[in-house]
């Protein structure tokens, strides 16, 4: 009996990979569930633990900024990409003599170099330069790969001026199960959020996809030079729009700690979209006022 | 790759240049531990922890400092470039890439067998120092590092003396370190090569252009930006502050226009390597090593606060009404951590130096 046992243990064993022999080189696809739209409205911060300051940081953003020649052809950064659309490869780098594996490289469309290290190295200084994909060093957790990344640019987690700042720092884990990879990341900001921001994603492994190039040099898109589109605080005009939308009355927040948990959904009111009669319908928001060209509104 | 290739070697470079744990090694900077050398691009390095950021030159020519820190850390500072010039000189790759014959390649540059065979050259002088302003955080080892340098000219000839290096500055700093015409620092400390106007060239050091620029009435009256042209390195001073908001000395001549102003001809001079990332790189006058995109966040920064303060002034509100506004609670979290220069400090000096009228 002890000799069956110890066969089967030894079958168990020989059929799981080892620690730190899990691959998560190949092309894959994203596929779109859970929460993951990130198409969102102006103020919709619903769900991201905004604290006061990165509240106010959000409610100063006019979406008009985009057009200014430094922000027309940034990258996502490492704390958003991974729930972004596209194809996403990982390239494996290998070291010749050793064959051990000394990196990743994960690359979207619309991404910059982002390598994950796991030879060892250590961090760079506080005073080093900041990426936006951040300084990655990863160790295996069985048979998930752990991602510890620092030095990321100022950035944002949504697409409508929701920031983490640039002292903010993400844990990934990598996990694998057959041609699914689960994508954790796990947002740390001192300065921007009240709790750590925790999302996934998923990808298919997927052996058509492809990551075409990102060329992209700026052009002048109608702002003067040296405007700065912002909102000053408490004038943003299209806050209302989510209120409406969500049914979300005047004193309650758009985003914040207390919108991640399920009691928030008992603040909102019945309303044209969440009753499913304007979704996707631009008349179920009222007409936004003409913006003036550029600067403080 | 390129990006990738330039981020790893900084780490690397970065890692065997910081002072690490354990017992002195022999022929270690005293007090070292305070300062980190940062590898930028080709010759140029910052040095941070010595009150204000230092970028320094090195290289064949000798060595060209961008500031020199607080008076405090002099020797600290003289003793760190001096190891980081005989490591430099030492290594077995030319601290250059040696491409065409413009760039002064000579026969031995292109070998990199030769250096490791033969004792490295020694080290050359602190040939020139140049102040970005007249903060004590940035000329405050002027007296000690000059006097250790040397200037080669004709005088070393005539009367056989050993200048020490160049100090050059915009000529405001002159006149702000020698009010009533008494100099309120030692004479080796004081700038002796001014110039007015918009720029001074400063030749080829180093294989490279230098450029010294002056930027109006931003942190003070007095203040420059040195572009190291070919490393593509940008020096600052103190318009450029990622540790807290940007010190606006009134009392002499600084303004939130010329603060926002420098920031915008910097992004005009700024070229990015790919997806607004890398490229030229910025050396702060405190804080991080930056590149365009951090320098634009700044840029929005300080441009979004002058219009705060200019329209709250616009609608009629005093500088305690708009102190009590709340309106920097924004990026609070990120600038407004000094304890000295808070932002009632920062918002005071933009009420005050916005032009009347606007």
């Amino acid at each position: 009996m002890p000799r069956t046992v110890l066969l089967v243990a030894l079958v168990l064993v020989a059929a799981r990979p080892a620690a730190a022999q899990v691959d998560f080189s190949g092309e894959w696809t994203p596929i779109r569930s859970m929460d993951n739209t990130e198409n969102p409205w102006v103020g919709d911060w619903v769900g991201l633990p905004l604290n006061a300051a990165g509240l106010a940081r959000a409610e100063g953003w006019d979406a008009s900024i985009l057009s200014l020649p430094e922000y027309q052809c940034r990258p996502h950064g490492w704390a958003y990409i991974y729930r972004g659309p596209t194809a996403l490869r990982i390239s494996k780098e290998v070291d010749p003599f050793s064959r051990q594996v000394l990196a990743y490289h994960p690359e979207w469309h619309q991404s910059t170099n982002m390598p994950v290290y796991l030879d060892g190295r250590e961090h760079p200084p506080a005073e080093s330069a900041h990426t936006w994909g951040g300084f990655s060093t990863a160790r295996w957790d069985g048979d998930m790969l752990r991602i510890n990344t620092t030095h990321m640019k100022e950035d944002y987690i949504r697409r409508n001026g929701a920031m983490i700042s640039d002292e903010a720092k993400v844990t990934s884990w990598w996990i694998r199960r057959g041609d699914i990879l689960t994508w954790i990341n796990v947002v740390h900001d001192p300065l921007y959020l009240a709790e750590p921001l925790i999302r996934a994603t998923e990808y298919r492994l997927n052996v058509n996809s492809l990551v075409p190039a990102h060329p992209c040099t700026a052009v002048y898109e109608g702002l003067d030079k040296g405007v700065v589109p912002h909102f000053m605080p408490g004038e943003n005009k299209f806050l209302g729009d989510i209120r409406t939308r969500y049914g979300l009355p005047l004193n309650r927040p758009t985003g914040g700690p207390e919108t991640m948990y399920p009691e928030f959904l008992r603040q909102l009111r019945p309303s044209t979209w969440t009753l499913g009669k304007g979704a996707g319908r631009d008349d179920a928001i009222p007409a936004a006022p003409p913006q003036p060209p550029g600067g403080a509104r | 790759m390129r990006g990738l290739g330039a981020f790893a070697l900084v780490a690397l470079a970065t890692a065997s240049l910081t002072a690490q744990s354990g017992p002195p090694a022999p022929g270690r900077v005293e007090g070292a531990e305070a300062l980190r050398v940062i590898p930028i691009r080709g010759n140029v390095f910052m040095i941070t922890g010595a009150g204000g950021n230092i970028a320094a030159s090195i290289g064949r020519d000798g060595t060209m400092l961008v500031d020199t820190g607080s008076t405090a850390m002099a020797e600290t500072v003289l003793q760190t470039v001096r190891d980081l010039e005989r490591r430099v000189m030492a290594t077995g790759l030319p601290p250059r890439g040696c491409v065409g014959v413009s760039a002064g390649c000579t026969w031995w540059s292109s070998s990199n067998f030769l250096p490791s065979t033969v004792a490295p050259p020694a080290p050359r002088p602190i040939a020139a120092i140049v102040n970005t302003s007249a903060s004590a955080e940035h000329i405050g080892g002027n007296a000690v590092i000059a006097s250790a340098g040397r200037t080669f000219g004709v005088r070393n000839l005539l009367d056989r003396s050993q200048l020490g290096a160049w100090i050059v500055a915009h000529e405001n700093v002159a006149t702000r370190l020698s009010p009533k015409g008494v100099p309120s620092v030692p004479a080796a400390a004081l700038p002796s090569e001014v110039y007015f106007g918009d720029e001074k060239k400063l030749n080829f050091f180093n294989g490279e252009a230098v450029v010294v620029t002056h930027i109006p009435r931003a942190h003070s009256d007095g203040d420059s930006v040195v572009h190291f042209r070919g490393s593509d390195v940008l020096a600052a001073g103190d318009f450029v502050n990622m540790a807290h908001y940007p010190v606006i000395d009134v009392e002499r001549g600084g303004s939130i226009q010329g603060v926002v102003d420098g920031a915008n001809k910097l992004l005009d001079i700024t070229v990015v390597e790919h997806m607004m990332e890398g490229g030229t790189m910025i050396v702060p006058g405190h804080g991080r090593l930056i590149d365009t995109a951090d320098l634009a966040y700044y840029r929005d920064m300080v441009t979004i606060m002058r219009d705060r303060v200019r329209e709250l002034r616009r609608r009629g509100m005093s500088l305690e009404q708009i102190q009590r506004a709340g309106i920097t609670r924004d990026y609070d979290p990120r600038f407004g951590r000094d304890a000295t220069w808070t932002p009632a400090r920062f918002i005071e000096a933009i009420f005050r130096t916005l032009p009347t009228g606007s």
